[in-house]
């Protein structure tokens, strides 16, 4: 039976949707590193297997290029689009917001490990402009007043999440 | 074919020729430094620069095809300025430490330092801080004396199929280092060496051990047993000035008495062995029936640890035999210590090898384990044994060419010592089962087709009545063809299109083996190559089953080929492995 799309992983669908293209591989890992912040080692296996591609490959070209990472760059990858549709809808008042409440720059991470903020270029969702996305987590028409919700309420989830670990 | 002139003499070469064969065809020496003979040019290092009248640009000889008309020049006060600029840059990221490198005396880098008469450096050389990597136990990197040339990385790549090494980063950051810097030894390595037998400078070099060897070698109470592989004889002279596939067995076997081993014996034998038992499976195969064929042959451990990272599938048409220097260890602490009344415990088991994988294979698996201890204590490389005859004073040309190896496990057959080549363990296993199958005491001796450096090699010959199909591959990236035309014939059920199959993992098989003397072309692999099928030739017995100690080794201990006592001792398994342990 074939696999319905809520069984494939976030890999076989982008393999999938670039599986046309001349050399997928970009395209795949240019996703996993938009969603995750970086390319797990798992993630990194799972590409070999699906595009049949060796890992020395991969890891030949995730290191050549600065913009993929191989380390968690923080638990929330806070990534503020700066495409063409969300710069003329106010892009870089949210990267401005988030670097304020947070306290760091683009392409930096909080001292407490817990937020990396960076600008992406397009994310292919340019109707819900200005976009952010947080690892998995999409957040249309954003207002920087909204920001310090946003940081809340992540925060909040990872309180739960360490007082549950803990129990 | 395209004329061009190289300082004014004019030279003829095929379309497709680059300036630099051009060049050599026309007797004159560019200097190189990351384009290797094997391999296409990576154009990375900038030496061999030439000029081109009417260009604005130099070009880089290696890399920049011949073109009809041209005129080139190839060396003149500027160009050698330029080059020596060229050098320059790449030491300023070099380590100064030529004294305590392996490749001290033979590394293209500091020959070319020697050639320009580099005699200061300005500034100290900035080096990256990387540590080495010795995890493999049998080749280690130290990515920092990397020139980043690219012959490691397309060889274990494109040449092996093995995808171990690979380029990381950029830029003055590129570094050679397997995927997600792990250890090379958790990476999908193969351990074959070839790398090492590619790289120009000390980036790349065998794992030594030779200290394990001198401390046994004083120790009384040990017995240390030796044994020379095939390809070890025809390439050693070339650390002491002689010609690849030069024969040097008997000063060898000279060399190990006086260095106060106390039994030489010769892989050879175990070769002889290893065709013993490797053509009765053959034999038993073809009498099953289609479905156990093709047969494939397992004495290159390179060649199994790849089949049992990317192919185990085919597990099941592995000669399950072990390798001749596997044999011989095993044979060492059972057959010989029980005739010579020696405690195997005592009995220290070296082998000399071309090989830098004999050093995993000595514990790869239980098996290797069967005389009840470690069936070989320690495995070196051709390189290290040459190191080893300086060490010991000893002067190729002042020892007895002569030299017989000691009984019981040293006399060979042609059979045996054509086992170091592509092709010869093929050759050697149909001059056997040949008599298994028919009888015939004088059947085909030679076979001609399957021999020589062509990476793969097929022919078919008539065994009896029946017609047999052989094909004989070396460097692992020509096997997958092979085995994918067995598997899809298989696969419908029809008869494999080859009955036997032979694979040896460097090119040219052992006798371009990633521990063989440096500085290798295909010109130097078949000068090797002839060397050993000289010595076959040499051979009065050329059989393996008619060496009369092949025969004592059966009458007196193992029964006959396959018996329970051969299975027990001979034989190995195989396992599926991940290719990478993280
Ligand atoms: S030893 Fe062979 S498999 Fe291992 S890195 Fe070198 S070329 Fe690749
Ligand atoms: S390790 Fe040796 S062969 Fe590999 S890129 Fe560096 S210098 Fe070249
Ligand atoms: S071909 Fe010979 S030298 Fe090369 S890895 Fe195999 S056994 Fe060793
Ligand atoms: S520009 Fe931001 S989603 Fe397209
Ligand atoms: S030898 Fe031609 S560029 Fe290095």
């Amino acid at each position: 039976m074939a696999k319905t799309k809520q069984q494939l992983s976030p890999i076989e669908i982008a393999a999938k949707k670039y599986a046309r293209y001349r050399d997928p591989l970009i395209m795949v890992l240019h996703e996993i590193q938009t969603t995750r912040g970086y390319i797990p080692r798992e993630a990194a296996f799972e590409i070999a297997k699906l595009l049949n591609v060796p890992l020395a490959r991969i890891y030949e070209v995730i290191t050549f290029y600065n913009y993929f990472r191989l380390k968690s760059p923080g638990k929330a990858v806070i990534s503020v689009c700066t495409g063409t549709a969300c710069h003329l809808k106010g892009a870089d008042k949210l990267v401005k917001e988030f670097s304020e409440e947070l306290d760091i720059e683009p392409g930096q991470t909080t001292d407490d490990g817990l937020f990396h903020l960076q600008s992406v270029r397009c994310v292919g969702c340019c109707g819900l402009a200005p976009v952010v996305v947080i690892n998995e987590k999409t957040y249309g028409k954003l207002q920087p007043s909204q920001v310090p919700h946003v940081i809340a309420e992540w925060k909040e989830k990872f309180e739960t999440e360490t007082a549950d670990a803990a129990s | 074919m395209i004329n061009l002139k190289i300082n004014n003499i004019d030279v003829r070469v095929p379309e497709g020729a680059t300036i630099l064969e051009a060049a050599n065809k026309a007797g004159l020496w560019i200097p190189t430094l990351c384009k290797h003979p094997d391999l296409g040019p990576t154009a990375a290092c900038g030496i061999c620069v030439v000029k081109i009248k009417g260009a604005k640009n130099m070009v880089r000889a290696c890399a920049s095809p011949a073109e009809e008309g041209m005129e080139v020049t190839t060396h003149d006060p500027e160009l050698v300025r330029v080059r020596r600029t060229t050098l320059e840059m790449i030491l300023s990221n070099h380590p100064n430490e030529c004294l305590t490198c392996a490749r001290n005396g033979t590394c293209e880098l500091q020959d070319l330092a020697e050639e320009f008469s580099v005699r200061e450096r300005l500034l100290p050389p900035i080096v990256p801080d990387i540590s080495t990597d010795d995890s493999t136990r049998t080749i280690v990197l130290d990515p920092r004396k990397c020139i980043k040339c690219g012959r490691c990385v397309t060889v274990c790549q494109q040449k092996q199929d093995v995808w171990a090494l690979s380029f990381l980063e950029r830029g003055l950051e590129t570094r050679i280092a397997p995927a997600g810097d792990i250890g090379l030894g958790d990476s999908p390595c193969i351990r074959c060496g070839q790398c090492s037998a590619h790289c120009p400078v000390g980036a790349i070099y065998e794992y030594d051990e030779t200290a394990r060897i001198w401390e046994a070698l004083q120790y009384p109470k040990k017995y240390c047993v030796v044994q020379i592989a095939p390809a070890v004889r025809v390439s050693l002279g070339e650390a002491f000035g002689r010609e690849p596939g030069e024969n040097l067995t008997g000063q060898i076997y000279s060399a190990l008495r006086r260095m106060g081993f106390d039994a030489v014996f010769d892989t050879n034998f175990g070769a002889d062995v290893t065709i013993m038992e490797e053509a009765a499976e053959f034999v038993e195969r073809i009498k099953q029936g289609n479905g156990s064929l093709p047969l494939i042959t397992t004495c290159c451990p390179s060649w199994v640890d790849f089949m049992e990272k990317y192919h185990s599938d085919m597990m099941e048409h592995f000669s399950s035999c072990k390798s001749p220097h596997a044999i011989i260890g095993t044979l060492s602490k059972t057959y010989y210590a029980d005739k010579m009344g020696l405690d195997p415990k005592d009995v220290f088991t070296v082998s000399i090898m071309p090989c830098t994988s004999k050093k995993y294979e000595i514990t790869r698996s239980s098996s290797m384990f069967a005389s009840g201890l470690q069936d070989v204590d320690v495995s070196i490389t051709t390189r290290e044994f040459s190191r080893m005859v300086r060490q010991d004073g000893l002067i190729i040309e002042q020892l007895n060419a002569d030299e017989k190896p000691d009984s019981i496990l040293g006399e060979y057959s042609g059979a045996g010592t054509i086992f170091g080549a592509s092709g010869g363990v093929m050759e050697a296993a149909l001059r056997t089962a040949q008599y298994q199958i028919t009888g015939d005491e004088n059947a085909e001796l030679e076979f001609k087709e399957i021999r020589g450096l062509q990476g793969v090699k097929v022919m078919e010959t008539k065994v009896g009545d029946k017609n047999i199909r052989v094909a004989v591959a070396h460097g692992l990236g020509n096997v997958e063809t092979v085995l994918n035309e067995v598997r899809a014939a298989l696969r419908q059920g029809q008869e494999s299109p080859y009955h036997f199959v032979e694979v040896m993992a460097c090119p040219g098989g052992c006798v371009g083996g990633g521990g063989q003397a440096w500085k290798v072309d295909n010109k130097i692999r078949e000068k090797r190559i002839e060397g050993l099928y000289r010595d076959d030739r040499k051979q009065r017995i050329r059989r393996s089953y008619q060496n009369t100690s092949i025969r004592r080794l059966y009458e007196d201990f193992l029964n006959e080929p396959l018996s329970a006592k051969a299975k027990e001792l001979l034989h190995t398994s195989y396992t599926a492995r991940p290719q990478y342990q993280r």
